[in-house]
C-alpha cells in the first residue's frame, strides 16, 4: 500500500525480543521503569483518575444547577465543586491529557528512537505530578477549595477561607512535571531523530509536541512564580496585591493570564497533531499544506504569549491596552483558520473510511470551528464587555478544551490503541461512542451559549429562574455526554481482555510508529531506522489515494 | 430574546447578530465541504478522484490564509471603531458612587439619597458610575444595558449607560467574590424623568453628599491642615479637581477622583512638590462611603476662596 519507509535499515538481531509490556510484570518493575511507553501509560492511569474525579464534579454542579434555587449543594460547597472541576480538569487533565500519555508513548517511536532524552527526567516527571495530584487531593479532603481555578487576588490571598495554599501549592508542584516532560520532548526531537528524519519529515504529531514543550518550558515558570506570590501574601501577609498596603490587584491577572492563554495552546495544540494524524491516514491522503500546518503551529505558539489582556477587558485595564490586544487575539485567529482549512482540503480526493477515530477528528473539526468562532466575539472588546464571565465564556472554552480538545484525545486513544495495547477493539461500539459524546457535548454546551447572551453569569449558584429552561437542557445534555465517555470503558477494558490480537499496522498507515510490532519490544524497534521520504505518503505525489488504491487492489490475487 | 434598555445595547446586538452572521456562513462553509467531501470521497465511491493540478495547494493555500486574514482585520476594525465611540462618557452625566462589598451594592446618588442593591434611575438620562470594593473584586453587571465594568479595592473604575426604556433590569456581580457571590444581585429600577423626580424628593434629608462631605471634612480634621486658618503648611484644596498637579519626585498627577481617593488613604504615594509629607492616612479612618463624600466635597470647591 505504501512504500516502507524502513527502507534500508539492517536488522539488529535475529531473536525477536519481548513486547514492552513482558518485560517485567511486577508492580515495582511498572514503578521504576524508565521506558517512555510505561510512563505513558502511568500517566494515562492518573489521568484517568483525576478525570473521573473532575467529571464527578461537573455532574454534581449540572445537577445542582436544575433548579434555579440551591437543592442539594450549600452556597460554599457549590463553589468547591467549581472550582474543584476547573482545577482538576485543567492541570491535573487537559494539560498532561495528550503530550503526557500519547506524546510519551508515541514522540520516540514516531522520530526512530528509543526513548525519550532524559528517560528518568520522564520518570521523575511522573512522580512529581503525584505529588501535585497528592496535594491537590489533600486540599480537597481537608474541605476543599473555593477561589474558582483562577485564584483571583485579592479574594484568594485576603478573603478565601479555604485551603488555598494546598491547593496553590499542588498546582505549583505539578507545574514542574510539565515542565520537565517539556524540556525532555524538546532534547528528544533534537537529539534522537533517525538517520534521514529531517525537520520537514517528521509528522504533524511531532511538531505539536514540539510547539507544545516550548510554550509548557516558557509559559509554566509564570504560573509557578505567580502562585508564589499568592502564598507569599496569604502565608507570610507580605503585600504584593493588597491594595490597601500598596499592591495591585491586578497584576496576579497578569501574571495568571501570561500563563493561562499559553496554557489554552498547551492543551489544544496537541489535538491539533492527533487529527492531522488521523485524517491523513483515514482519508489515505497526504496532509494539505504541510509547511503551512506546521508554520501555522509555531505562529500560534509565538502569539500566543501576546494576547493575554484579551481575558481582562473589563478588569480596569487600560483602553488602548485593551484595542492592542484585541488586535493581536485577531490575529491569532487566522493560523487557527488554516489549519481547519487544511484538514479539510486533506479529506478532498481521499478514500474515506469512517473508523471510529475520524469520527471523532471530523467532530473535532466542527467543535473546534464553533469555539474558534466564538472567540471572535470574545475578541471584540464591546461585545466582550457584555459575554464576559457569563456563560458564553464558559461554553466557548468548552468547545475548545472538551469539544476540540478531548474529542482529540479520545479519537487519538482509540487510533493507537491497537498500537499501545496490542489489541483491537470494536469498531462498532466506538463508532457510537463518538457520535454520542459529539451529540451529547453541542447538547450540553450550545444552550450555554444563549443563556450566557441572555446575561447568565457564571459561578452562579442561584440564578434568576428564566434562565431554567437552558439549564435544563445543558444538563440532561450531560448526561448523555456522560454516556459518551463511560462506554468507552467497557468495550476498550473488553478489548485489553479478549480483543483480537493487533497486527503491526492495522490501519496501514505511513508513521514510523507502525513500522514496528503491536505492543512494540522495548527498544521500539528491532532494526535501526533510516528515513528517506516525507510523512503522510499515502499516495506518491502524481496520483491519487485511488489509483493506489486500483494498483494495490490487482497485485492481489 | 433579551431586552435592550440603554443607548449601547441595539449597537452592540448589531456586532453581535453580525458576528453570528459571519459564523453561520464559516460554519456552513465548513460544514458542507467536510460533508461533501465525506459523502463523495467516501471509501470506494465512484467519484472521480483525478489529479489535483499543480498550482492548488500553494495558490488556495495562500488565498485563504490572505482572506481570513482580511476578515479577522475587519472585524477588529468594526469593533474597535465601537470601543472608541461608545465607552466615552458624556459630561453632562449624573453621577451615581457605588460601593461594592462582599456581598451587597451600595449605590449614593449625587443628592444623598442611598441605595442597597437597587438603583433608580431616570430613562434617557445619561448616568456615570463611579465603583470601588471595600474587599474582593467584584464586577457590576447589567446585562439589559450591555454594560459591565470590574470593581476594585483600593481603586476608582467607572462605567456609564444612559436608560432608554423604563422597567426593572437584573443586576449581577459578574466577578466570582466567594461564598454569597451568586446572591450579590439587584435590580436597576428605571424611571420616567417625572416619576424619578417624585422618588428623589422623598430622600434628601440628610443633605447633598457634598454637604455631608463638608461635615466629615471638620470631623476628620482635615480643615485643620487644609483650612484656612491652618498652622501646618498644606496645599489648598480649592479648584483642585481637574487640575494637574506637581508632584515631588517630578511630573504631574491630573487630579481625579482616583488621585484624591489616593491622597487620603495613601498620601505617602503621591507628595504634591513643595510640601512636607506629614498626612497621615486615612485608611481604616475614613469609609469608602466616606471617602466618596468628602470628594464630591472637594470637587464643589471653587478656585480663589479658601475653606
Ligand atoms: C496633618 C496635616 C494634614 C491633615 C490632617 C490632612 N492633610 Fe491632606 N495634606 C497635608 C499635606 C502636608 C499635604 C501635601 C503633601 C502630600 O501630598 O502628602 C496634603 C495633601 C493632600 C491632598 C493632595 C493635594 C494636592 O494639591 O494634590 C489632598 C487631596 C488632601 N491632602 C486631602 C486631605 C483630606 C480629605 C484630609 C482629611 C480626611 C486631609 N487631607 C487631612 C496635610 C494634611
Ligand atoms: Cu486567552
Ligand atoms: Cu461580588
Amino acid at each position: 500500500m505504501n512504500s516502507d519507509p524502513t527502507r534500508g535499515g539492517i536488522p539488529e538481531r535475529g531473536a525477536e525480543p519481548p513486547s514492552y509490556l513482558r518485560e517485567g510484570t511486577t508492580v515495582r518493575s511498572w514503578l521504576t521503569t524508565t521506558d517512555h511507553k510505561r510512563i505513558g501509560i502511568l500517566y494515562a492511569l492518573a489521568i484517568t483518575f483525576f478525570f473521573a474525579l473532575g467529571a464527578v464534579a461537573a455532574a454534581l454542579i449540572r445537577a445542582e444547577l436544575v433548579t434555579p434555587s440551591g437543592d442539594f449543594l450549600t452556597n460554599d460547597e457549590y463553589n468547591q465543586a467549581f472550582t474543584l472541576h476547573g482545577i482538576v480538569m485543567v492541570w491535573f487533565f487537559l494539560v498532561p491529557s495528550i503530550p503526557a500519555t500519547l506524546g510519551n508513548f508515541l514522540l520516540p517511536m514516531m522520530i526512530g528512537a528509543k526513548d525519550v532524552a532524559f528517560p528518568r527526567l520522564n520518570l521523575m516527571s511522573w512522580y512529581v505530578f503525584m505529588a501535585g495530584g497528592l496535594l491537590a487531593l489533600f486540599a480537597i479532603l481537608a474541605g476543599g477549595v473555593d477561589t474558582g481555578w483562577t485564584f483571583y487576588t485579592p479574594f484568594s490571598t485576603l478573603y478565601s477561607n479555604s485551603h488555598v495554599l494546598l491547593a496553590a501549592l499542588g498546582v505549583f508542584v505539578v507545574g514542574f512535571s510539565s515542565i520537565a516532560t517539556g524540556v525532555n520532548f524538546i532534547a528528544t526531537v533534537h537529539l534522537l531523530r533517525a538517520r534521514g528524519m529531517t525537520w520537514m519529515r517528521l509528522p504533524l504529531f511531532v511538531w505539536a509536541m514540539y510547539t507544545t514543550s516550548l510554550v509548557m518550558v516558557l509559559a509554566t515558570p509564570v504560573l509557578a512564580m505567580s502562585l508564589l506570590l499568592v502564598v507569599a501574601e496569604r502565608a507570610f501577609g507580605l503585600p504584593i496585591f493588597d491594595p490597601r498596603s500598596g499592591g495591585d490587584p491586578l497584576l496576579f491577572q497578569h501574571l495568571f493570564w501570561f500563563y493561562s492563554h499559553p496554557a489554552v495552546y498547551i492543551m489544544v495544540l496537541p489535538a491539533f497533531g492527533v487529527v492531522s494524524e488521523i485524517i491523513t491516514c483515514e482519508a489515505r491522503r497526504r496532509i494539505f499544506g504541510y509547511q503551512f500546518m506546521v508554520y501555522a503551529m509555531v505562529v500560534i505558539a509565538v502569539i500566543g504569549f501576546m494576547v493575554w489582556g484579551h481575558h481582562m477587558f473589563v478588569s480596569g485595564q487600560s483602553a488602548f491596552a485593551s484595542m492592542v490586544f484585541s488586535f493581536l487575539s485577531f490575529v491569532i485567529a487566522v493560523p487557527s483558520a488554516i489549519k481547519v482549512f487544511n484538514w479539510t482540503g486533506t479529506l478532498y480526493r481521499g478514500q474515506i473510511r469512517f473508523s471510529a477515530p475520524m469520527l471523532y477528528a471530523l467532530g473535532f473539526i466542527g467543535l473546534f470551528t464553533i469555539g474558534g468562532l466564538t472567540g471572535l466575539f470574545l475578541a471584540s472588546v464591546p461585545l466582550d464587555v457584555h459575554l464576559t464571565d457569563t456563560y458564553f465564556v464558559v461554553a466557548h472554552f468548552h468547545y475548545i478544551m472538551v469539544g476540540g480538545s478531548v474529542s482529540a484525545f479520545f479519537g487519538g486513544l482509540h487510533f493507537w490503541w491497537p498500537k499501545i495495547t496490542g489489541r483491537l477493539y470494536s469498531e462498532r461500539l466506538a463508532q457510537f461512542a463518538a457520535i454520542s459524546m459529539f451529540f451529547g457535548f453541542n447538547f450540553t454546551f450550545f444552550p450555554q451559549f444563549i443563556m450566557g447572551t441572555m446575561g447568565m453569569p457564571r459561578r452562579y449558584h442561584d440564578y434568576p429562574p428564566e434562565f431554567q429552561p437552558w439549564h435544563v437542557m445543558s444538563s440532561v445534555g450531560a448526561l448523555v455526554l456522560g454516556f459518551g465517555y463511560l462506554w468507552p470503558i467497557f468495550y476498550l477494558g473488553w478489548s485489553l481482555f479478549r480483543g483480537e490480537r493487533a497486527p503491526a499496522n492495522p490501519h496501514g498507515a505511513t508513521g514510523l510508529e507502525w513500522q514496528t510490532r503491536s505492543p512494540p519490544p522495548k527498544d521500539n524497534f528491532d532494526r535501526l531506522l533510516v528515513v528517506d521520504q516525507e510523512p503522510y505518503l499515502y499516495h506518491p505525489k502524481e496520483s491519487t489515494p485511488d489509483e493506489v488504491e486500483q494498483a494495490h487492489a490487482k497485485q492481489k490475487p | 430574546m433579551m431586552p435592550e434598555a440603554s443607548t449601547l445595547a441595539p449597537r452592540i446586538d448589531h456586532l453581535f447578530f453580525a458576528l453570528v452572521g459571519l459564523s453561520l456562513v464559516i460554519v456552513l462553509l465548513v460544514g458542507c465541504l467536510v460533508a461533501g467531501f465525506a459523502v463523495r470521497y467516501r471509501r470506494g465511491s465512484k467519484a472521480q478522484r483525478g489529479q489535483l493540478p499543480k498550482w492548488i495547494t500553494r495558490d488556495v493555500e495562500l488565498g485563504w490564509t490572505a482572506a481570513t486574514f482580511f476578515v479577522a482585520i475587519f472585524i477588529f476594525w468594526f469593533a474597535a471603531s465601537m470601543q472608541t465611540s461608545e465607552f466615552e462618557i458624556p459630561n453632562n452625566a449624573m453621577e451615581i458612587h457605588v460601593v461594592a462589598k462582599q456581598w451587597m451594592w451600595k449605590l449614593e446618588h449625587a443628592d444623598g439619597q442611598r441605595e442597597i442593591n437597587t438603583l433608580h434611575v431616570p430613562v434617557g438620562v445619561p448616568v456615570r458610575l463611579v465603583m470601588t470594593s471595600q474587599d474582593a473584586i467584584h464586577s457590576f453587571f447589567v446585562p439589559a444595558f450591555r454594560i459591565k465594568q470590574d470593581v476594585l479595592p483600593g481603586r476608582y473604575t467607572e462605567t456609564w449607560f444612559q436608560a432608554t426604556k423604563p422597567g426593572t433590569y437584573h443586576l449581577f456581580c459578574a466577578e466570582y467574590c466567594g461564598t454569597d457571590h451568586s446572591q450579590m444581585t439587584g435590580g436597576i429600577v428605571v424611571m420616567p424623568p417625572a416619576a424619578f423626580a417624585r422618588w428623589s424628593e422623598g430622600a434628601a434629608a440628610q443633605g447633598t453628599l457634598a454637604a455631608q462631605g463638608a461635615v466629615l471634612f471638620r470631623q476628620l480634621g482635615c480643615s485643620g491642615c487644609h483650612g484656612k486658618s491652618a498652622r501646618v503648611r498644606a496645599p489648598s484644596l480649592a479648584g483642585l479637581y481637574g487640575t494637574r498637579q506637581p508632584m515631588a519626585g517630578g511630573g504631574f498627577r491630573q487630579v481625579d477622583e482616583e488621585y484624591l481617593h489616593d491622597s487620603i488613604e495613601q498620601p505617602q504615594k503621591d507628595i504634591v512638590a513643595g510640601y512636607t509629607p506629614v498626612m497621615p492616612s486615612y485608611q481604616g479612618i475614613a469609609s469608602e462611603g466616606d471617602i466618596i463624600r468628602i470628594i464630591a466635597y472637594l470637587k464643589t470647591l471653587k478656585a480663589g476662596g479658601r475653606q
